[in-house]
């Protein structure tokens, strides 16, 4: 009787199992099919930056290889990328600190401080993030025509960083995090609110100044809505997200094709590590608020 | 209904209630919008009316000093002893005096002129003659007589240039909304005073005022910089364009060459009900919008958690690889992945037609659906990275006594996996949805919002255009500025609507689908 039911016993688990074998065998080969979809574009985009010809080849695979096109996009008049580089450098750093310290200054005050026109200000903050982002875009552009700032970089640092103080949401969410006792203690030892801000609040602030800092710095390589407005045909001070786009024109894309791929895996390379590095910070920004609620 | 009653139904009966209790909620979630908005009115006018009372009832009680700072700004405080403070009320008085003489004046007598301009810059085909009139955004100086078919028409030459007029209007009427608070923190600020001197105390002088900002008002030295930038750069365009959906600005009416005129609600009447076609490219384009919205937030949505479950599956190795050769795909810059799948997928001449030589209408005839099969490539690894570290933090015993209670995978998935996983990502889903109702880049990357097609849609707008690409379409390659800003200010009510609407549901129904 006992043998019995050891032996149905084994044979379930055995059965088990296998069954628990095959469905992982099933996804291994899903994951795998997908990630080949995933990982296509890409490794075709890489192979086709190496291609011998320049316009898009008909062939899956490169007709040869050689390194031109890279050398082309630091030596070719027509394609400035090295100018647009540094242009986006210089617009992302500027945007970024400034960015960066209007965030925080404001997330810190939403979150931390109490006033009377706080919650008027949250609403006020929420409407306008409603807006579509360039529904004013024309507007914008009249009133930089009107500071002689249309086609120039300062510009784009100005839209970049003054719409800053509408993306408090994540930062405020982390402040709303750290323990209020930590304010009231200090506030006991006579500290001022200044001082706690920068003293006890922001030393522990750093994941999201970090978060902040990583976002805002991205933003500007891959806008290309604002850039294409402001700057026309101002090719010089183009970034590079609109100096690559322009190089698919139906007058360039047949001369540039392959100059275009060898530009993009050249600024996907360090976005992309950027991007890595801080995926956990955009996992706990994204979820952060929703875990409490 | 109690919770008696609700917890002795079966299953059938729980799932059709609950669908019955969301479609009954949807009325009762649009009825407490509407009440909402009814409340903020009458709060907003109690307010109105409470600030003239205590207005009022401020100058009543004020001493000399006091009733002479709601002429002079700043009296109060210096003659209660405050004497840089009231110093700086008065110059903010005078310095707003000389603004409005010298700037904003000039701005406010141009906004509506009621002289006579030119509509139109060529004469009417019909009758040859050129069509006038009122309500202008600016003057225009020099006035030409013209003879065209024998009758004199008085051609005009504009000097005045609507757009600078308009956005110096709204910036007047910013700074009068600032000055007038400023008039009336003096009036407060000069009662204060008073009384502190009542009391038979002495006021605060300008240093210890100045280290409340440090302290008790540092919230105001944090936000000013921010605040104004955001006025200035964020709240004025958006007003501007508020305005430009009131006018005729257009192509044809550009300064310095046209002035733009006040044409009231023509151009929402135009995109609802002017000709067949010019109407109905709104409704087509707001349809596929919505479907596009619906289809790109829960197509990602979904396939996304399942990836997510395989990768996190026990049993399955390499789980940080097959994470990364998601993630790197997501990290790439998006106009990068978006333009490499053009190239891929385009109709003659793409890698993927050219490869196997077919000529399949990736997007063209079949855009609709290669836009949102594209748009999972790009999502699915953002949903699998937030889902990922979702389903780590769900507590393992759950599905322990789960198994001991018999439950196999599926019913595991569906009785605890995903209702977790919903309740925590309701509000991530939301912002998707509205989201990816502005989801400008894939569309425009791929399609450009193409195929157009002349004989549906007016105003350049294609098969696949979303409004926000169509807005984008309007703006920079049509000049039709007004016609962008009226679909700019529906967008805003479409989230808005839909956004308080599905925020006040859940709000609703977070009790009860509360996940213990």
């Amino acid at each position: 009787m006992n043998n019995t039911k050891a032996a149905k016993n084994s044979e379930m688990q055995t059965g088990y199992a296998a069954k628990r074998r095959l469905t992982n065998i099933i996804v291994y080969v899903i994951l795998t099919v997908m990630v080949l979809i995933w990982i296509f574009p890409i490794v075709w985009l890489i192979l086709q930056s190496f291609n011998t010809v320049d316009r898009i080849s008909s062939r899956m695979l490169p007709e040869g290889f050689t390194l031109d096109h890279y050398k082309t996009l630091f030596t070719d008049d027509n394609v400035p990328y090295g100018k647009w580089i540094l242009n986006t450098f210089i617009v992302a750093v500027l945007s970024c600190v400034i960015s960066t310290l209007f965030i925080l200054m404001v997330s810190y005050t939403l979150s931390r401080l109490r006033f009377k026109s706080r919650k008027k200000l949250l609403n006020i903050g929420l409407i306008l993030g409603m807006f579509p982002g360039f529904m004013s875009m024309a507007a914008t552009y009249s009133i930089m025509e009107i500071f002689h700032l249309e086609g120039q970089l300062l510009a784009l640092v100005i839209v970049y960083s003054a719409g800053a103080g509408l993306g408090y949401q994540v930062a405020k969410g982390f402040f709303d995090t750290i323990p209020r006792s930590l304010d009231e203690a200090a506030r006991i030892d006579g500290a001022t609110s200044n001082r706690i801000f920068w003293v006890i609040i922001l030393p522990l602030s750093k994941p999201i100044i970090v978060y902040t800092a990583l976002t805002t710095f991205l933003g500007p390589w891959a806008d290309y809505i604002f850039v294409s407005y402001f700057m026309k045909d101002s090719t010089d001070n183009y970034t590079v997200a609109v100096g690559l786009y322009k190089l698919l024109d139906n007058e360039h894309i047949n001369r540039y094709f392959t100059t275009f791929c060898a530009g993009a895996v050249l600024i996907a390379i360090p976005i992309t590590i950027l991007f890595v590095v801080m995926q956990r910070f955009y996992v706990a920004g994204v979820t952060g608020g929703a875990v409490k609620g | 209904m109690d919770y008696l009653d609700y917890v002795q139904m079966t299953k059938g009966q729980r799932f059709i209630y609950k669908l019955k209790s969301f479609f009954i909620g949807i009325p009762k979630a649009i009825a407490n919008f509407f009440k909402a908005i009814g409340l903020f009115i009458k709060k907003f006018f109690v307010g109105i009316g409470n600030f003239f009372k205590n207005y009022g009832s401020r100058f009543a009680k004020g001493d000399a000093g006091t009733k002479l700072s709601y002429i002079i700004m700043g009296a109060g405080n210096m003659l209660h002893g405050q004497i840089i403070k009231g110093l700086i009320f008065l110059a903010a008085e005078v310095g707003y005096i000389i603004f409005m003489i010298t700037f904003g004046a000039h701005y406010i007598s141009r906004i509506y002129t009621s002289q006579l301009v030119l509509l139109d810059s060529k004469p009417d085909t019909y009758t040859g003659f050129y069509k006038f009139g009122t309500g202008a955004v600016g003057k225009e100086v020099a006035i030409v007589q013209k003879t065209i078919h024998g009758e004199s028409v008085t051609n005009a030459a504009t000097a005045d240039d609507s757009n600078k007029i308009l956005l110096f209007f709204i910036l007047t009427v910013i700074v009068t909304v600032a000055f007038i608070a400023l008039y009336i923190a003096n009036t407060k600020s000069a009662y204060a005073t008073q009384q502190i001197r009542a009391e038979g105390k002495k006021p605060m002088n300008f240093v210890e005022e100045l280290k409340t900002f440090l302290d008790d008002r540092f919230h105001i030295t944090l936000l000013t910089l921010p605040v104004l930038l955001l006025i200035v750069f964020n709240v004025l365009p958006i007003i501007f364009t508020i305005c430009m959906a009131f006018t005729n600005y257009d192509e044809d009416h550009q300064s310095p060459i046209k002035l733009y005129q006040w044409v009231g609600f023509k151009n929402f009447a135009d995109v609802f009900y002017a000709d067949a076609k010019k109407s109905s490219t709104f409704g087509l384009i707001l349809v596929w919008t919505l479907i596009w919205a619906f289809f790109a937030t829960f197509s990602n949505y979904i396939v996304g958690i399942i990836v997510a479950l395989m990768i996190n599956k026990k049993g399955i190795k390499f789980k940080a690889f097959w994470r990364t050769m998601f993630v790197l795909t997501a990290a790439v810059p998006q106009f990068v992945t978006l333009l490499v799948m053009r190239l891929l997928l385009d109709d003659k001449s793409g890698a993927i037609n050219s490869a196997l030589g077919t000529s399949f209408p990736f997007l063209t005839e079949w855009a609709n659906v290669t836009v949102i099969i594209v748009n999972m490539w790009i999502g699915i690894p953002y949903t699998m990275l937030i889902t990922s570290g979702l389903l780590m933090n769900i507590p393992e015993d759950l599905y322990e006594s789960a198994r001991i209670d018999g439950a196999n995978a599926f019913q595991q998935f569906t009785k605890i996996t995903f209702p977790y996983i919903f309740f925590v990502t309701t509000p991530y889903l939301i912002t998707t949805f509205v989201g990816n109702i502005n989801n400008f880049n894939v569309i425009f990357f791929l399609t450009g919002g193409g195929p157009e097609d002349p004989t549906k849609y007016s105003n350049g707008a294609g098969k696949t255009d979303l409004l926000v690409t169509w807005l984008y379409k309007l703006t920079v390659d049509k000049s039709n500025f007004k016609l962008a800003a009226v679909i700019g200010i529906l967008v805003f009510i479409i989230c808005a609507v839909g956004s308080l609407i599905t925020f006040n549901m859940s709000k609703a129904s977070k009790n009860e689908e509360e996940f213990s």
